[in-house]
């Protein structure tokens, strides 16, 4: 018991960075501890905190970014991790969007209340003048008893000053007050306050009114998705036949092959590093070998991808654009079960399933995430597993890529029309804030794709050469047979595959752009590999995501999910081998 | 008349909101309460949400929702 209290003690001093969402907490938190986190221009970017460290006067501080909530009620899961953290705070940030003013007052008056000494950020400053916004610090000081400090989170200003005064954050002392007495004195305080000009409609207001509005703001998604799209697949495969494939072919290659034959010229060893030779020769994408297709996959398949879809995400979240996105599909989504919001799951999930799982927490509903993150599970491949299907599949011409995505898409909405009848629950409608566009940063922008390319490199990796490693101990040890046996009623007598097709579902469950490559040995055809990489994708998620929407779901769910998906699997299997093997 | 039969570009001011704490609450922290001026800049079509704009902030609001805001014509 005495050691734990001393721990207790030990413990370091905790710094609570809370706010309504998208008012630049995350910036703050950046710019607080130095450590990176992502931040985009929308609501709910943040939706789990994360710690980092500050010092102060020498000493050791504890940071949190906490998840966005416009009061102390939470409505969605991110704003309920927002609420518990709340009882761990020795000193609240109050980060208040100045440009919002009197709509943030609410939870800055609910922190008030809550005994834990309290700092205000009147961040957005710098916008708040351009908007004719002005607000009385000095009078707002006296109102509300605690240190008021107008700040610029992204260029710093404001964040010395804040943290110098750091120490007169209190809690003053107030007595509770009902929800509509709350109303009554923002009402009250605004008046006293804060003065607006009028002032008239900026071009960017206006780009903002054409991109919302069903006549324009349709042709214009179309248009801004379909430039988005042709610059990752143009880009990607002109860094990839120009650059990565000829270096790898041509010196990688042979220095690899070289190195490796110098100690072991043939043999088992020889064919886990470099692999198997295809008429004589190294193939890179079907040789199978850690050091070649190991390497060659999650670098020269998968990485001009991931690099330029992250690259073009972060663009898109930062100017603002993605909540126009979910204003304009909201009518679709509705009749899914979900509301708009719930295509930011899709979107990163696109990316990476992982935060496109975890981003289900900014809807409100038990019955809408479990719909948003089943169909995220089954419908939406992640980016490397769309490279590697680009990769087998392009050489037969785009209309068979199309097939594999018109079929998910297809899926998507059928299953979320069924989904919605048959789970019971509640699936509100869409309200949020849609934030005005900004002009993107190019170094955060660069800092935020780093980020999770590097998140790639480190996370994902590793797991493709186990995943090669696996394969080769599939084939060496002749387990391929054994399970190519056991599930061979299913893959070949329901799906129409060859029996060795049975590895590549074994080993997407590790990773699936390993699986999707496993494919291309096989010798299928066209219409088989169309088939198989459908398949893949829908069947089951991979195990980071699978690990994630436990959690997120909780085990009893996540078992109906699991039961959804495989019986999906083997009813759109079934299906797509009758119309396109047509037997 | 309630909120959702304004047509896009036009002003009303709102009058009250119908519904329980929670529902309010909602709405009031997003800045959609009584005494102030609203807009609505566009309509998504087949019962489609509607994105208006309150103090200068535009706010996407699903079509139940905004039968519940009555409002006058300004």
């Amino acid at each position: 018991m005495s050691l734990k209290h001393k721990n207790e003690k030990k413990e370091l001093k905790k710094i609570l960075l809370m706010g309504n969402p998208n008012v630049g907490k995350s910036v703050f938190f950046s710019r607080l501890t130095g450590a990176n986190v992502i931040c985009s221009n929308y609501p709910g970017t943040t939706v789990d905190f994360t710690k980092g460290i500050m010092r102060i006067k020498g000493e050791r501080t504890n940071v949190i970014d906490v998840p966005g909530t416009c009061s102390l009620e939470p409505i969605n899961k991110a704003e309920e991790v927002a609420v518990k953290m709340l009882k761990e705070g020795d000193i609240i940030i109050n980060v208040v969007d100045a440009t919002n003013f009197e709509r943030n007052l609410y939870l800055t008056l609910e922190l008030l209340e809550q005994n834990i000494p309290v700092i205000v950020a009147l961040n957005m400053w710098d916008d708040a003048k351009h908007k004719g916004i002005n607000i009385d610090v000095k009078e707002l000081e006296k109102i509300l008893n605690v240190p008021i400090i107008p700040t610029v989170a992204v260029t710093g200003e404001g964040v010395k000053t804040l943290v110098s005064r750091l120490d007169e954050a209190k809690s003053p002392d107030v007595k509770p007050k009902s929800e509509e007495e709350k109303w009554i004195e923002i009402g009250e305080i605004v008046k006293k306050v804060q003065t607006v000009k009028h002032r008239h409609h900026t071009l960017s207001e206006r780009i903002s009114d054409a991109t919302v509005k069903p006549v324009t703001g349709i042709p214009i998604a179309v248009v801004v998705l379909f430039l988005v799209f042709q610059f990752i697949i143009t880009i990607g495969n002109l860094v990839i036949e120009e650059i990565l494939d000829p270096f790898f072919c041509n010196y990688y290659g042979p220095w690899i092959t070289g190195v490796v034959n110098s100690f072991a010229p043939s043999g088992i060893l020889h064919d886990i590093l470099v692999g198997q030779f295809v008429e004589g020769e190294l193939d890179f994408a079907q040789s199978f070998g850690l050091l070649t297709t190991g390497l060659y996959v999650p670098f020269v398949m998968v990485l001009p991808f991931v690099t330029l879809f992250y690259l073009m995400l972060g663009l898109l979240e930062d100017v603002g654009y993605l909540p126009r996105i979910a204003v304009l599909v909201d009518t679709i989504f509705h009749r899914l079960g979900l509301h708009g919001s719930a295509i930011v799951s899709v979107i990163l999930g696109l990316g990476c399933n992982v935060p496109g799982a975890l981003s289900t927490r900014i809807l409100e509903t038990r019955k809408q995430r479990f719909i948003s993150a089943t169909l995220l599970a089954i419908c939406v491949p992640c980016m490397a597993q769309t490279a590697m299907i680009f990769g087998i599949l392009g050489r037969y011409g785009t209309g068979y890529i199309m097939i594999v995505f018109s079929t998910l898409i297809l899926l998507y909405l059928l299953l979320g029309f069924i989904m919605k009848k048959l789970i019971k629950g509640e699936s509100p409608e869409l309200f949020m804030e849609i934030p005005p566009y900004r002009k993107p940063n190019l170094t955060t922008l660069m800092k935020k794709t780093w980020m999770r390319v590097r998140s790639f490199l480190v996370e994902a990796v590793p797991f493709v050469i186990l995943g090669v490693f696996i394969v080769n101990i599939l084939y060496i040890s002749g387990a391929i047979d054994v399970l190519g046996n056991i599930f061979a009623p299913v893959v070949v007598g329901w799906l129409g595959l060859p029996k060795e097709a049975a590895g590549a579902l074994i080993v997407g469950f590790l990773r699936k752009d390993v699986a999707v490559g496993m494919l291309l040995p096989l010798g299928l055809s066209p219409m088989q590999l169309v088939i198989a990489s459908t398949m893949l994708a829908i069947y089951f998620p991979c195990i980071a995501t699978f690990m994630v929407l436990i959690r997120e779901l909780g085990v009893k769910d996540m078992l109906k999910s699991c039961i959804i998906m495989i019986a999906v699997a083997l009813i759109v299997g079934g299906i797509l081998r009758l119309i396109l093997l047509g037997v | 008349m309630d909120l959702s039969k304004l047509k896009p570009g036009e002003t009303a001011r709102i009058m009250g909101l119908e519904g329980g704490y929670g529902f309010k609450r909602n709405l009031r922290i997003k800045g959609i309460k009584e005494g102030k001026n609203i807009k609505i800049i566009a309509r998504q079509p087949i019962g489609g949400p509607l994105v208006v704009e309150v103090d200068g902030m535009q706010t996407v609001i699903g079509r139940g929702m905004a039968r519940k805001i009555f409002v006058e014509e300004l």
